[in-house]
C-alpha cells in the first residue's frame, strides 16, 4: 500500500500534480509557524542575562545552520537513491535541494557574522564553526557548478550526487579537523546529552522555528522540484498539455 | 592484455604512464618551477623578516604544494580521455578502481615526489629548523598521496568538460583542508620542538582512508563522465 504510493509518486507526472496541490499547505502552515515563532522569540523570550538582546539572532541563526547540514544530508541520500535506483525524482530532489541548502548556509554565516561584532568584536573570526560552515558553503557551490557545467542533465545529476557524497564522507573530518584548529565558537547548548543550558522559554521559540525553517525548506524544494520536472519532462505529452492547456 | 592477471595489468598501466610522462618531461617540471616560484614569491610580497617566514613558513610551503597538486591534476585524465584510452580501460575485464589506483600512482610518482624531493630546499630558503624540515618531507610524504587520490575524484567528474580547471578547484580545495590543517600544523609544532605523533597518525589515517575509498568513487565518476 505504502510502496506503492511511493511508487507512483515518484512518477514525474504524479509528482506534479500532488506536489502542487500541497505546496499551499505547506506553505501557509510555514507561515503561521514563523510568525508565532518570531513572535515567541522576539517579544515573549526573556532577555539573556549576559549578552542581552542582541542573542536574539539565533532564532535564525541556529535553525538557518541545522538546515545547512540537514539539506546537505536530503542532498546525498536523494543523490545516492537516483544513483543506485535510477530515481528520475531522487535525482530532481537532490539537485533542487542544492541552492537551498547553499542559501540556508550562507544566512547562518551572514546572521552569526552580523552576532560575532558585538559579542566578538569583530564581524569574522577564524572561529571554527564558522570555518566549517564556510566550506560547506564551497562544497554546496561545487555541486551547484559541477551540475551547471555539465550539458545532459541527467549525466549531470549523476555527476553531481557522487561530489554530494564525497562531501559527505568529507564532512566530519573536515569539521573536526577545522575544530582542532581554531575554536572561539560558544558550546552547544540544545544538543548536549543531559539537559539543555538553554532556559525552556528561549527553547520553545528555538524550536518552533525549527520547524517553520524545516517547512520552508519542503515547501520551496517542492516548488523548485515542480520546475524541473516540467524542464526535463517537456518532451512528454502530459507536460506539453499542461503547458499548452490541451 | 585479454588474459592478464589483475597484477600485470596494473603494472602495465603504470609502466605505460610513466614512460609517457618521461617522454614529456616538460609537463613533468611545471609544475614543480611553480611550487619553487610561488614559495618564493611569499617573501618578496611580504618582507625578508626571517623570523616573520620562519612562522608563516609551513602554511606557505603546504598551501604552494596545494596549488602545485592542483595545477597538476589535469593531466591525470586528460590525454587518455581524448585518445579513447579511458574508455578501453572502464571496458577491460578488471575492475576499474584497481586500474585508476595505477593511474593515480603514476601521477603521484611524477608530480608529488619530485615536490618532496625539492622541498628541503624551499624549507631552507624560508628559515625553518632542521627538524622542521625533516618533518615537512615526512608531512609531504603522507599527505601529497592524499591530494592525488582525492584529486582524481574531481578529475574523473571534470575530465569530459571543456573549461574542466575552474571548476575543479572549487570541487576538490574545500577538500584539501584537513591535509592541510594537519600538515602544516605538524611542521609549526615541529619547529617549536613538541612531538607530532598525533598529526602524524591522523595524516597516516587520512591516507588509508583516501586510498580505500577515492579509487572506487573516481571509477564511479570516470564512468558517468564517459557515458
Amino acid at each position: 500500500m505504502i510502496t506503492a504510493f511511493f511508487h507512483k509518486l515518484s512518477s514525474p507526472k504524479y509528482f506534479y500534480g500532488i506536489a502542487g496541490r500541497w505546496i499551499p499547505w505547506l506553505g501557509g502552515a510555514c507561515l503561521l509557524l514563523t510568525l508565532a515563532g518570531l513572535y515567541q522569540g522576539l517579544v515573549v523570550a526573556p532577555t539573556d542575562y549576559q549578552q542581552g538582546e542582541s542573542y536574539r539572532i539565533i532564532y535564525i541563526h541556529v535553525p538557518a545552520a541545522w538546515m545547512s547540514l540537514f539539506i546537505y544530508m536530503v542532498m546525498a541520500g536523494a543523490g545516492a537513491i537516483g544513483l543506485i535506483w535510477r530515481i528520475k525524482l531522487a535525482e530532481v530532489i537532490a539537485i533542487s535541494s542544492a541552492p537551498i541548502g547553499a542559501s540556508f548556509t550562507f544566512l547562518a554565516l551572514i546572521t552569526g557574522s552580523l552576532w560575532g561584532k558585538p559579542m566578538w568584536g569583530a564581524w569574522w573570526v577564524w572561529d571554527a564553526r564558522l570555518t566549517s560552515e564556510l566550506l560547506l558553503l564551497f562544497l554546496y557551490l561545487g555541486v551547484i557548478a559541477l551540475y551547471n557545467a555539465v550539458e545532459d542533465k541527467r549525466t549531470a545529476s549523476r555527476a553531481a550526487a557522487i561530489l554530494a557524497i564525497v562531501g559527505v564522507v568529507n564532512i566530519p573530518i573536515i569539521h573536526y579537523s577545522v575544530e582542532w584548529w581554531n575554536t572561539l565558537h560558544q558550546g552547544p547548548t540544545v544538543t548536549k546529552f543531559d539537559a539543555p543550558s538553554i532556559d525552556i522559554r528561549m527553547l520553545i521559540p528555538l524550536l518552533i522555528m525549527a520547524v517553520a525553517f524545516k517547512l520552508y525548506y519542503v515547501t520551496v524544494l517542492l516548488m523548485r522540484a515542480r520546475c524541473e520536472v516540467l524542464e526535463r519532462e517537456r518532451n512528454s505529452k502530459w507536460a506539453q498539455a499542461l503547458v499548452t492547456g490541451k | 592484455m585479454s588474459h592478464s592477471s589483475l597484477t600485470q595489468a596494473f603494472g602495465l598501466l603504470l609502466k605505460r604512464d610513466l614512460v609517457l610522462a618521461l617522454r614529456r618531461r616538460a609537463e613533468m617540471v611545471n609544475p614543480l618551477l611553480f611550487f619553487v616560484l610561488i614559495t618564493s614569491l611569499f617573501p618578496l610580497g611580504f618582507g625578508a623578516d626571517t623570523s616573520l617566514l620562519r612562522a608563516a613558513g609551513p602554511g606557505l610551503i603546504w598551501v604552494a604544494a596545494l596549488l602545485a597538486a592542483l595545477l597538476s591534476l589535469e593531466g591525470m585524465f586528460r590525454s587518455d580521455f581524448e585518445d579513447g584510452t579511458l574508455e578501453q580501460i572502464l571496458l577491460s575485464a578488471h575492475p576499474v578502481s584497481v586500474l585508476v589506483l595505477a593511474k593515480v600512482l603514476a601521477h603521484w610518482l611524477v608530480t608529488g615526489l619530485p615536490l618532496i624531493l625539492v622541498a628541503p630546499l624551499l624549507g631552507v630558503l624560508l628559515a625553518l629548523p632542521t627538524q622542521a624540515i625533516e618533518v615537512l618531507l615526512l608531512t609531504l610524504l603522507l599527505g601529497t598521496p592524499v591530494l592525488s587520490l582525492i584529486g582524481a575524484v574531481g578529475v574523473g567528474l571534470t575530465v569530459g568538460l571543456r573549461r574542466g580547471g575552474v571548476i575543479l578547484s572549487l570541487l576538490v580545495l574545500p577538500l584539501y583542508v584537513p591535509v592541510l590543517i594537519f600538515a602544516s600544523d605538524a611542521v609549526a609544532t615541529a619547529a617549536a620542538g613538541i612531538p607530532i605523533t598525533a598529526q602524524l597518525y591522523i595524516l597516516g589515517a587520512m591516507l588509508v582512508l583516501a586510498l580505500s575509498l577515492a579509487p572506487l568513487a573516481t571509477a564511479a565518476s570516470l564512468k558517468i563522465s564517459l557515458s
